[in-house]
C-alpha cells in the first residue's frame, strides 16, 4: 500500500514536471527548425538556428526592443528597490499612529486593478506630453514611471524590516551616523537578501510588462520585447522558427536572473511570508 | 537635579521631533507616487465614467454609462467569461498548488529539487511569450491535437481556439500552467516554518495523511491561502495578456474579458473613454467585493 502510494506520487509529480517543462523544450527545439517543421510538430533539433536568428535580425528591430526592455527593467528595478525600501524602512522604524494610517491607505492601492486606472493614466501622460516631451506619451520613461512605486514593495520591505535588528539603528546613532547614513550604510548592506528577492520580482515584472507599454508606446523603435513578440505572433504568415527564436531570447534574461539568484529568492520570500 | 535633567529632556524631545520628521521624509516619495499614479487616476476614472463622447470631446451624461452596461451584450459576455475563469481556475490552481507543495515537502521524497524547479519554471516566462506558445500548441494542427490523436483519445482534431467552449478551456489551462508553480512556492515556504512535531503527534494518534492534510496543514496555511487566493482573484479579474495573444477575445466574444473589453473600447473601437472608465469601475467593485468575501470566509483575525 505504502509502495503503491509512493509510485503514484512520483508518477503524478513526473507528469506535472513534464507538462511544465515541455513548452520550454519545444520552443528550444523549434528555434533550430524551419517554420514548416515547427507546424508539423517536429521534436528533434534541426540546423536552422543561425538562419532563424538572421531572419529575426533582418525582419524585426529585436536589438532595439531588447535594449528598450533592458533599460526600462534596470531603471525600474533600481528605483523600485530604492523607493520601496526607503518607505518600508520608514514605516517600520519610525512608527507612529499617523504613519500606520498612511500605510493602510497606501496598501489599499493594491486592490486597484490596472485596467481601472489605465485610461486616466493614458490621458495624464497625454496632457503632459506637450510640456514634458521626455516623459510624455511614447517615451520609455512613460512606460516605467507608473510602475516604480507600488504598495507591494513597500509592504514587502516593511515585512522584512521586522527582521532587521533595531539595536543596529541605535548603535549607528551612538556612532554619530545620520538617519540617512544608518539606512544607506547599515540597513542596505544588512538586508542584501531582501533586496535580491525584490530585485528578481521587480526585474521580471518590468521585463514582462505588456498592457501599459502597449497603450503608451507607439513608435516601432520604442517597442519592448513583449510588444515585439505579440506583433510577430499576430502576423498572417508567421515564420514559426523566427518567432520561437525571439521567444527564447525574450525568456532567457528572466530565467537567468531567476536561476542565478534562486537561493536569495526563496530566502527573501520566507522573510515576508513569516510576517 | 531638575535643572540638570531639563536640557537633556529638551534635547531628546527635539531629537524626537527631528526623527519623526525624517521618518516622514523616508516615506514621502511613496505617498506622492501612489497618490499620483493610483488614487488620482481612480478619482479621474470616476469622473470619466459620468461622461461620454468620442475621443477627447466629452460631456457629462450622469449615470447613462452605468445604465448602458446592463444593455450591453458584449459587456455581459465579458463579465460572465471573467467570472467563469475566476470560479474554475482559481480553486483548481490553489488545490493543485497545495497538493504539489505537500508532496514536495516530504523529506523522504527523492528528486525534490528537480520537481520543485520544474513546476516553478512556467512562472519565469513572460505572459506574452507563453501565450504565443500556447496558441501554437493548441492550434488545429498543434502538438496537443497530435498527442491526443496519437493516444487515440480523439478521432479528429479538436478546434481548441475556434470553438467557444474549448477556447475558454484553453485559456484556463494556459493560466493554470503559468501560475500553479508560483503559488506552490508560497505554500512550500510556509510549510517549512511548520513545527514538525505536530505531525508526529498526529501520527501517533493515528491520523491518516488525508486527515493530517485537512486538520493540520490547511488550518496552518490559512493566512497564506487567503493571501494567494486574493492575489489570484485580482489577477484573474484583470486577465488580458493571455486572451489578447491566444484568442484575441474570440471566437466571437467567447473568451473576451473585462480588461480586454476596456482596451478595445479605448484603443480599438472608436474611443469612448467615458464608457471604458465605467466598465473599469466594475472590475474595481468586483475586486473589493470578492476580497471582502474572501476575508469573511477565511474568518481572519486581522
Amino acid at each position: 500500500m505504502k509502495q503503491l502510494k509512493r509510485v503514484f506520487t512520483y508518477l503524478f509529480l513526473s507528469v506535472a514536471a513534464i507538462v511544465s517543462i515541455f513548452p520550454f523544450l519545444w520552443m528550444l527545439v523549434s528555434m533550430t527548425n524551419k517554420s514548416v517543421d515547427v507546424t508539423a510538430g517536429r521534436l528533434i533539433p534541426g540546423t536552422h538556428f543561425i538562419e532563424n536568428l538572421n531572419n529575426l535580425l533582418d525582419q524585426t528591430q529585436i536589438g532595439t526592443a531588447l535594449w528598450n526592455s533592458f533599460l526600462i527593467a534596470v531603471i525600474t528595478t533600481v528605483l523600485t528597490l530604492l523607493i520601496g525600501s526607503l518607505a518600508g524602512y520608514g514605516f517600520e522604524i519610525y512608527r507612529s499612529k499617523g504613519k500606520d494610517i498612511v500605510f493602510n491607505i497606501l496598501i489599499l492601492s493594491m486592490m486597484i486593478p490596472f485596467a481601472a486606472i489605465m485610461i486616466p493614466l493614458y490621458r495624464l501622460f497625454g496632457q503632459i506630453s506637450a510640456d514634458a516631451p521626455l516623459i510624455g506619451l511614447d517615451t520609455l520613461a512613460a512606460a516605467f514611471l507608473p510602475t516604480i512605486i507600488t504598495a507591494f514593495f513597500i509592504f514587502f520591505f516593511r515585512q522584512n524590516t521586522k527582521m532587521f535588528a533595531r539595536e543596529l539603528v541605535e548603535a549607528g546613532r551612538i556612532d554619530g551616523l545620520s538617519e540617512w547614513g544608518i539606512f544607506f550604510r547599515i540597513y542596505m548592506p544588512t538586508m542584501k537578501t531582501t533586496y535580491a528577492a525584490a530585485a528578481i520580482i521587480a526585474f521580471m515584472n518590468s521585463w514582462n510588462n505588456y498592457l501599459w507599454p502597449l497603450v503608451v508606446l507607439q513608435s516601432p523603435n520604442k517597442q519592448t520585447i513583449p510588444l515585439l513578440i505579440s506583433n510577430l505572433g499576430a502576423g498572417y504568415t508567421p515564420d514559426y522558427g523566427v518567432i520561437m527564436t525571439a521567444i527564447v531570447i525574450a525568456t532567457l534574461p528572466t530565467a537567468l536572473v531567476f536561476f542565478l539568484m534562486q537561493r536569495h529568492f526563496v530566502a527573501g520570500m520566507m522573510g515576508s511570508v513569516k510576517g | 537635579m531638575s535643572q540638570a535633567s531639563n536640557p537633556t529632556q529638551q534635547r531628546t524631545f527635539a531629537q524626537q521631533i527631528r526623527k519623526n520628521y525624517i521618518g516622514w521624509l523616508f516615506i514621502i516619495l511613496s505617498v506622492l507616487g501612489i497618490s499620483l499614479f493610483y488614487f488620482y487616476p481612480m478619482v479621474q476614472a470616476l469622473l470619466l465614467s459620468l461622461q461620454s463622447g468620442m475621443g477627447s470631446t466629452l460631456e457629462y451624461v450622469g449615470l447613462d454609462n452605468y445604465v448602458r452596461l446592463f444593455n450591453d451584450p458584449t459587456f455581459i459576455t465579458a463579465l460572465t467569461n471573467t467570472i467563469l475563469y475566476l470560479l474554475i481556475q482559481v480553486p483548481v490552481m490553489i488545490v493543485l498548488a497545495l497538493i504539489f507543495s505537500v508532496l514536495l515537502n516530504d523529506p523522504t521524497l527523492k528528486f525534490k529539487g528537480f520537481f520543485r524547479t520544474a513546476i516553478f519554471l512556467p512562472a519565469v516566462t513572460s505572459l506574452v511569450a507563453y501565450a504565443v506558445i500556447f496558441k501554437y500548441l493548441f492550434g488545429n494542427d498543434g502538438l496537443v491535437n497530435d498527442f491526443l490523436l496519437s493516444m487515440n483519445l480523439i478521432s479528429q482534431p479538436l478546434n481548441w481556439l475556434s470553438d467557444p467552449f474549448l477556447a475558454k478551456i484553453t485559456i484556463i489551462i494556459a493560466i493554470t500552467w503559468r501560475w500553479t508553480g508560483y503559488n506552490m512556492i508560497f505554500y512550500l515556504s510556509a510549510l517549512q516554518n511548520v513545527d514538525k512535531s505536530m505531525y508526529e503527534a498526529a501520527k501517533i494518534d493515528g491520523a491518516s495523511a488525508v486527515q493530517q492534510f485537512f486538520f493540520i496543514t490547511i488550518p496552518l496555511l490559512k493566512p497564506i491561502i487567503l493571501f494567494t487566493s486574493i492575489v489570484s482573484t485580482i489577477g484573474t479579474l484583470q486577465l488580458f495578456d493571455e486572451v489578447m495573444n491566444i484568442t484575441s477575445g474570440g471566437p466571437g466574444n467567447a473568451t473576451m474579458t473585462i480588461s480586454m473589453y476596456i482596451y478595445n473600447l479605448s484603443f480599438e473601437y472608436t474611443p469612448d473613454f467615458g464608457y471604458a472608465a465605467t466598465v473599469s469601475y466594475v472590475i474595481l467593485i468586483l475586486v473589493v467585493i470578492l476580497s471582502f468575501i474572501q476575508f469573511k470566509v477565511a474568518g481572519d483575525r486581522d
